[in-house]
């Protein structure tokens, strides 16, 4: 599904190079669910930002489902997040001033879905997130977990085959934390690629793959049953960098 | 992403700000209104006067005292070394086979009483002619005698209004008024034709020309007005007066002029000023128009984190700018339209306290004001819509 090989991500800060990402090769397979970890500053987001093609590559070469989009204009790129790549951030990024049907809906009004169809589309990922009867509700009127709630609906309706979450749980308290999570891994066992960005063990060892970046690389990978042990082993670091 | 869903989703965006949308909507509304206003009050102004000149007839030659350099301008008032007189008038009606009649007027002001009851009004000299010269009509009695106009008569004609004031309730015919310090005998009224340029026909005395010029003890004429025959040739009717009237005053101390050329050239000194006005209003038109860009800016970096979004779900550079856009013009078309109602109602205000003033806006200048106020909607909102197109979707989601 994903395939990277050798990426760097480089910016150019006055005289300094800052190498973000330097030489990463990650794959991750179709239905995955694998956590990108790291201190602040390993490049986490970068990664994340290059795999959802909001963010280029500086170098190296990167295949998604298939097919190459190193080199894909920006209007090419937009169209595969647009069918492709959901997205899901710590600060949900809901539109303030649309309810959440509309909020949900917003995608597939730059896919060109016809209004009428927009909307059931859209009630019915609300129906599946758990958040039908609070469908005309703005933003402002409900819980951090049901916005992110809704977040996930809207990242989810267009039927991608890759979630992207950065920070899922960042702003969210324990409880309404492991709903979301929880709705994340039906959807991820439902057959949908899940890649997380996150401090939290806690949210990290739900994931068959761990990933820990360092300094723009990948510095270890836990698999399958190893993840389990990981907050021991990660615990105190990851409590002091989380916001 | 169809065109409604853009403009569904810019009403959305400018409904959410109402308070600085109505401000925006408000300037471009003063801007357009003041433009469309304005042409209206100069276009008014100029269908006015065309009116009023037509209403005298086209083919009206007038000779005044003086010596204009230019044709076609008002002549100044004075320095004129030799009067127009009576004599004068006299050759120009004996020898211009091309002019229907001639009338010698003397022009002045005077107090016409019936005993308390007073008034002062133009009272203006004149012959039996002045009545068919200026295409007028007796209501009642008698136009002025026909006679040597050198002589005297104390008769008065008078204008329809002045006689309502002066005789109310009563037949003026027969009666006696008082002008400066004689007494002349009212013979007729004349019917009510309104304001005819800078004349109220309504408030005026007509009295035969000797009694004017020996009331206002002037020996020139202000003034030989002569209608031309509807089938002469007008330039060459000009030619002739001017050639008798240099052969008796030996220098060309008179100017001829036409009732066209006059109000051609007042026709055009308003077109230019109703421009002058147009222009000077395109300003607050623009002022608005910067403040539309001000606003969008603002917009576009309150909205930057949502610029990021919709390009992560997908939205191409092209569909974010055009939401901007149709945000700018929706503010602009709506503030134009506004515009127009401002207008539209202050221009049936005016038409109320002057029924004869036809100050409707003129077709091009609603159609101007309307294109340059989308015009200016776009201009300016493409700045900041470019700006938010520009936006790396990656920096923006972070703000």
């Amino acid at each position: 599904m994903i395939e990277l090989e050798g990426i760097w991500r480089t910016y150019q800060m006055g005289e300094e190079v800052l190498h973000a990402l330097a030489g990463v090769d990650l794959t991750v397979t179709e239905g995955e669910h694998v956590a990108i970890m790291g201190p602040s500053g390993s490049g986490k987001s970068t990664l994340l930002n290059v795999i959802g093609l909001l963010d280029r590559a500086t170098k190296g070469r990167y295949h998604f489902d298939g097919r190459d989009v190193t080199d894909l204009t920006d209007d090419e790129l937009s169209a595969v997040r647009q069918q492709s790549i959901g997205f899901v951030f710590q600060s949900y990024h809901l539109v303030a001033r649309l309810d959440a049907v509309e909020n949900v809906a917003l995608p597939m009004v730059f896919a060109g879905v016809p209004r009428r169809e927009r909307l059931k589309r859209a009630e019915a990922a609300l129906d599946a997130v758990g958040l039908g009867p609070r469908k005309h509700h703005r933003p402002a009127e409900m819980s951090g977990g049901q916005r992110q709630r809704v977040a996930i609906a809207r990242a989810t309706v267009m039927g991608p085959g890759v979630l992207l979450a950065d920070e899922p749980t960042g702003n969210l308290d324990s409880a309404s934390g492991s709903q979301v999570l929880d709705l994340l891994g039906n959807m991820n066992r439902e057959g949908l690629t899940l890649v997380v960005v996150t401090h939290d063990p806690a949210v990290a060892r739900r994931a068959e793959r761990v990933v820990v970046l360092g300094d723009g690389c990948i510095a270890r990978e836990w698999q399958g049953s190893d993840v389990v042990s990981l907050e021991q082993l990660f615990g105190s670091q990851a409590e002091q960098s989380s916001p | 992403m169809s065109s409604l869903d853009q403009l569904r989703f810019a009403l959305h965006a400018l409904s959410f700000h109402r308070l600085r949308t109505g401000l925006c909507l408000l300037g471009i509304a003063i801007g357009v209104s003041a433009v469309a206003l304005l042409t209206s009050l100069g276009e008014g102004a100029r269908r006015y006067v065309n009116t009023q000149f037509k209403s005298l007839g086209t083919n009206l030659v007038i000779v005044v005292p003086g010596r204009s350099e230019t044709a076609g301008t008002i002549p100044g008032v004075g320095g004129a070394p030799n009067d127009l007189t009576l004599a004068d008038a006299r050759a120009l009606e004996r020898e211009v086979h091309q002019a229907r009649l001639v009338v010698p007027i003397s022009m002045g002001s005077e107090t016409v009483a019936n005993r308390e009851r007073h008034k002062q009004v133009l009272v203006l000299g004149g012959t039996d002619g002045f009545i068919p010269a200026r295409e007028l009509d007796l209501e009642r009695g008698e136009n002025l005698p026909e006679m040597e106009w050198n002589r005297s008569s104390s008769v008065i004609v008078l204008g329809a209004e002045l006689a309502a004031e002066l005789f109310p309730g009563e037949n003026p015919l027969g009666q006696k008024v008082r002008v400066g310090d004689r007494r002349l005998r009212v013979i007729g009224v004349m019917a009510d034709h309104g304001q005819q340029v800078g004349l109220d026909i309504g408030l005026m005395g007509l009295v035969p020309v000797a009694t004017a010029m020996s009331m206002y003890d002037e020996p020139g004429l202000f003034r030989i007005i002569i209608p031309i025959r509807a089938h002469a040739d007008m330039q060459s009717a000009m030619d002739r007066i001017e050639q008798v009237l240099f052969e008796r005053h030996g220098e060309l101390d008179f100017t001829v002029i036409t009732q066209d050329s006059v109000a051609g050239a007042l026709g055009s000194i308003l077109g230019a000023l109703t421009l002058a006005l147009a222009g000077i209003a395109s300003i607050s038109l623009i002022v608005a128009g910067i403040g539309i860009m001000n606003v969008m800016l603002v917009t576009v970096s309150e909205r930057t984190p949502e610029v990021g979004l919709l390009r992560a779900l997908g939205a191409e550079r092209q569909q974010v700018k055009r939401l901007f856009l149709w945000e700018a013009a929706l503010i602009s078309t709506v503030g134009g339209a506004l515009g127009l109602l401002i207008t539209w109602g202050a221009t049936r205000a005016l038409g109320i306290y002057l029924p004869n003033f036809d100050a409707s806006p003129p077709g091009w200048a609603v159609a101007a004001a309307l294109t340059v106020s989308i015009g200016v909607g776009l201009i300016f909102g493409v700045l900041p819509a470019n700006k938010a197109t520009r936006l790396d979707p990656v920096a923006a989601l972070r703000q």
